[in-house]
């Protein structure tokens, strides 16, 4: 396999669990929410998964239990937000660290245990398409899930009536109490859908990628997920590209060393970091000036 | 980067929870290191059922609280490779702990720090290297792990069947180096075709990142894959899925790879740790073999690190020759006898020489056949 064909696949590979995630905190953020618990919830739905499908032998039962409990884990972050009123930044932080501490925890009695992943389908024809086959046809069934979930979720948000009371909770609470509407229930569900996302998103890693379970195993892909979410303006289908991206870089460095080519190891490791970064800016240039007025006025950390 | 922040609020977490003062200040007392103590702590970098390096830690640990039962056995699991592994032994210490053993690698900074502090506790480290003069009261240890990995080594020259085998490693610490020239060297010795492809994933436990690498290494056509992590799962798992064949490194798992598993090197702590337990109590740590450098192989004594079972591609007659290998190392041979030759060409045992452990652990090249780098910082 030649090496750009294997970064992107490995783009594809390395990426779908952070678009999960991305998917769900861009709901999230188009409601006004920002959920940097989103990491947590992608380890609970990685060890919910893992333990589930382990007591059932059934992958899909574990994907299920995985969105489960990464969508209990924000609904504690949205009740806190949105009743407490707590700041969204510091309550995001508490959640994935409380997150951490309960995986950790249950997840011990887990790490020795086997399960029935989901495995590699080559779906007939479209996997014998040169490049476009190996890469986005040769994955596992929650890779081709997450295909139909990119344009349902701009769809839902940009083309139905729902989607607009929930871009507009996201702008001026105001003005949907004026017509009559109750804001904060679409938040708790906006909130709610985006930990279920990201809890899929879990569940890819350790029941499709990885295939196993281990503490803190998400590793930051959570906050990777936030800040792709950010740079890419909270569209779903750039949010799309830059989770590719970012897997495709970080895909980047097994590639060259399993050909014997020498480059600087550290250098390499700050690749996925900076292609993002930079790519994402460029995509991004109007960025900060679509945030939904809710969000600013988190990011300046003024009183909701 | 991602990594490094989660230090940071790893480390902000630790301060909250950790709030034993350093304040501590050793009662000035006479006694030998360790001697007559209450208690003897342990601390790991990861979980104590990882599968692996940790677990197989925590075991040794139970051994020796099974070969003295009265002592009081403190465990600390999840302990960073910085000053917050101090704070945790100050804390054993504070409750009783005269003999303390830090596990990982990079728990050597805090260890020293720690015995520097307190005369009468004597402090080891497991895996590290102390340079220049030893105090009295602190001594690493560790088996000569690259014995039985050239063993496996020689197991996987004979399984494979593209002459290319991959090794999945976290970091280019001296013992992984010297793991990854013994296992090339055992290759070679069968089938001098065998090259070895390396990854590293600079991480002990990144499953994604490990899950990325073997498929990088499966997509080069190695046939054959070996790791240095501390969790062990994805690597074999993948490798099974592909149908390709597995080397175990730290634990046995054929289990986890019922058709492709060759062979591999397990740990064995138990013995190893009641000894320095029991010469520490009786007041003879200072001076004695382990305070120092201490290194246990086929040579000297009982390998803490011993071979795992073979898996059934590996005949009667594979088996002996390997079981020859093992006597030539045990008397008066050595994985690294000469000659060795590192990638670039320049020798590096010449032709008749059987190295020493020391100057084996100096080696910081890869020898030839080797494919990679290593990383510079």
């Amino acid at each position: 396999m030649n090496l750009g064909l294997e970064l992107m696949a490995g783009g594809v590979r390395g990426g779908t669990s952070i678009l999960y995630a991305g998917l769900g905190e861009t709901v999230s953020e188009r409601a006004g929410v920002v959920n940097l618990g989103i990491e947590g919830s992608m380890l609970c739905g990685a060890l919910a998964a893992y333990a589930a499908n382990a007591a059932s032998g059934n992958p899909w039962i574990g994907a299920l239990a995985g969105a489960a409990a990464g969508g209990a884990l924000a609904l504690v972050h949205a009740f806190f937000v949105l009743n407490r009123k707590t700041n969204q930044l510091a309550t995001g932080l508490v959640i994935l660290f409380l997150a951490l501490g309960i995986t950790s925890l249950f997840g011990a009695a887990y790490v020795d245990e086997i399960i029935t992943p989901f495995t590699i389908w080559e779906v007939p024809l479209l996997s014998s398409i040169p490049w476009i086959g190996d890469i986005f046809f040769k994955a596992d069934p929650l890779t081709y899930l997450s295909y139909f979930m990119v344009p349902l979720i701009w769809w839902v948000l940009f083309r139905t009536r729902w989607g607009l009371m929930l871009r507009g909770a996201g702008e001026r609470t105001e003005v949907l109490r004026t017509y009559g509407h109750r804001p904060q229930a679409l938040q708790y569900v906006a909130v709610v859908i985006g930990g279920l996302m990201a809890g899929i998103g879990g569940a890819q890693l350790s029941t499709a990628y990885a295939n196993a379970w281990f503490e803190n195993m998400v590793q930051g892909r959570g906050f990777i997920a936030v800040a792709v979410v950010i740079f890419a303006a909270r569209q779903p289908f750039k949010v799309m590209a830059g989770s590719y991206l970012f897997g495709a870089a970080l895909a980047l460095s097994p590639a060259l060393q399993a050909r014997g080519v020498s480059i600087n190891q550290f250098a390499l490791n700050a690749v996925p970091y900076v292609a993002t970064l930079l790519v994402l800016m460029l995509l991004a240039r109007r960025g900060s000036d679509d945030a939904p007025e809710g969000l600013k006025k988190v990011f300046e950390m003024s009183p909701g | 980067m991602r990594k490094r922040w989660f230090m940071l609020v790893a480390a902000a977490a630790m301060l909250m929870t950790s709030t034993v003062g350093a304040a501590a200040v050793s009662a000035a007392t006479d006694a030998a290191p360790g001697q007559d103590s209450k208690a003897v702590g342990f601390i790991f970098v990861g979980p104590k059922d990882d599968f692996g390096y940790n677990q197989a830690a925590y075991q040794g640990s139970q051994a020796v609280q099974k070969a003295f039962p009265k002592l009081k056995v403190l465990t600390a699991e999840n302990v960073p490779e910085d000053d917050s592994a101090a704070r945790v032994m100050e804390g054993m210490i504070d409750r009783g702990a005269k003999i303390i053993f830090a596990t990982s690698y990079g728990h050597l900074d805090a260890a020293e720090k720690v015995a520097k502090a307190h005369p009468d506790v004597a402090v080891v480290q497991q895996g590290n290297f102390i340079e220049g003069t030893i105090t009295p009261n602190v001594g690493t240890f560790f088996g000569t792990v690259y014995e039985p990995v050239y063993l496996a080594g020689v197991a996987a020259g004979m399984a494979t069947k593209s002459d290319k085998l991959g090794y999945v490693y976290a970091f280019p610490i001296p013992q992984t180096i010297n793991n990854i020239n013994a296992f090339e060297l055992g290759a070679q010795s069968v089938n001098p075709k065998a090259k070895t492809y390396t990854v590293n994933t600079s991480s002990w436990c990144d499953p994604a990142a490990q899950a990325e690498a073997t498929k990088s290494l499966l997509g080069q056509g190695v046939d054959v894959i070996t790791q240095h992590q501390d969790c062990t799962s994805t690597v074999i798992k993948t490798t099974e899925a592909a149908g390709k064949m597995t080397v175990g490194y730290h634990a046995d798992a054929s289990k986890l790879a019922p058709k492709g598993w060759v062979a591999g090197s397990q740990w064995a702590w138990g013995d190893l740790y009641t000894d320095i337990v029991k010469t520490a109590l009786a007041g003879d740590f200072t001076g004695s073999k382990y305070n120092a450098n201490y290194r246990v192989g086929y040579k000297t004594g009982e390998n803490p690190f011993v071979q795992s079972k073979f898996g059934s591609m590996i005949t009667a007659k594979d088996k002996a020759t390997i079981a020859a290998d093992k006597k030539t190392i045990s008397t008066d041979g050595s994985p690294f006898a000469g000659p060795v030759v590192a990638q670039d060409g320049k020798v590096i045992f010449a032709a008749g020489v059987v190295p020493t452990y020391a100057q084996i652990e100096a080696t910081d090249v890869f020898v030839k056949g080797v494919v990679g780098d290593i990383p510079k910082s």
